[in-house]
């Protein structure tokens, strides 16, 4: 079975973000100047095939772990869905 | 002394790492590409400066997973000297080898010129050649090269004495200005607890010639030579 997972990989709060500074700037230049802060991050698409939902979830969390994130400085979080035909 | 120079698709400063090496440290060198199992009867092993499979993902997410480095983490865990130079240093941070990571210069700049190195720790083998305050004077070129670890283990490799190398001024302070990516405490260098692998933004292989400009970033290779008991090195002069 296909699962279609939706991984969002973001920088620990406690991480300075110089790329959402720069553009929160822009955007309170462009006259948005209620945008307070902005954060960029991440947001990876993985197809796989797994025997169901449990073992498609514990495979993402792993490969988030190891490679999709480095945990000295992000967090992730993510959802799974079945994959369409 | 042997050293060893991984090749990584994307590297661009194998070639420096080796020329040094070769020509004027007269050490003998072999490049031992990704895509093998073994870094061979390798004394001294450099992860040399690039954009290792493009940056992509993150600098040495990776390169972390090639082929070649579970020898260079047996070789690490089993005493044996690792040296990464840039983006070598990020991937030993992504291999869990050196604390911390390397992110995004804080002005998102992409900076290359000489910076000044004030030397920590000259007990390790990387640095005991040096004198404790000795000014360096070395290029950096990075992108991503803002040195972070989180408060605590900040203390931690503070007081454990793992900051080789700190950014400074010309007259060794440690300033705001003399960071050139925002680095945590201007930490330029770090070495694992036990001293057999370090990792640097600058590129100490880029400063062993009077033609480059410095010869500062001989020290580095002098000490890890004289580790192994050899005697002082021909300078090329």
């Amino acid at each position: 079975m296909k699962w279609l997972a939706k991984v969002e990989v973001t920088l620990k709060q406690a991480v300075l973000d110089p790329q959402g500074v720069a553009v929160e700037s822009s955007l309170t230049t462009m006259g948005y100047e209620n945008v307070k802060r902005v954060r960029v991050g991440k947001y990876l698409e993985l197809v796989l095939e797994a025997a169901d939902r449990d073992k498609a979830s514990a495979q993402v969390e792993e490969m988030s772990r190891r490679l999709l994130s480095n945990p000295v400085i992000e967090d992730f979080s993510y959802s799974i869905q079945e994959a369409g035909v | 002394m042997k050293f060893a120079v991984i090749v990584f698709p994307g590297s661009n400063c194998d070639l420096d790492a080796y020329h040094l090496v070769q020509d004027i440290l007269n050490e003998p060198v072999e490049y031992i590409r990704h895509d093998t199992d073994s870094i061979g009867d390798a004394d001294l092993v450099i992860i040399p400066g690039g954009f290792s499979y493009g940056d992509y993902l993150r600098s040495g997410a990776i390169a972390r997973f090639s082929r070649i480095m579970p020898a260079v983490t047996e070789f690490a865990q089993s005493g044996g000297l690792v040296l990464g130079i840039c983006n070598g240093f990020q991937v030993l941070t992504e291999a869990g080898l050196l604390p911390g990571a390397l992110i995004r210069n804080r002005h998102l700049q992409f900076r290359c010129g000489q910076v000044y190195l004030r030397v920590e720790n000259n007990s390790t083998p990387f640095t005991f050649t040096a004198t404790r305050s000795d000014i360096l004077k070395i290029p950096i070129a990075h992108g991503d090269g803002s040195y972070y670890v989180p408060p605590e283990k900040l203390q931690e490799i503070e007081d454990n004495g793992q900051v080789l190398f700190r950014y400074v001024n010309s007259s060794g302070e440690v300033t705001d200005e003399a960071n050139p990516n925002g680095s945590i405490n201007n930490i330029a260098g770090v070495c694992n607890k036990s001293g057999n692998v370090a990792g640097l933004m600058p590129h100490p292989e880029r400063a062993g010639e009077r033609i480059l400009g410095s010869e500062d970033g001989l020290v580095i290779f002098k000490s890890v030579i004289n580790y192994f008991g050899k005697k002082g090195v021909g300078a090329g002069d």
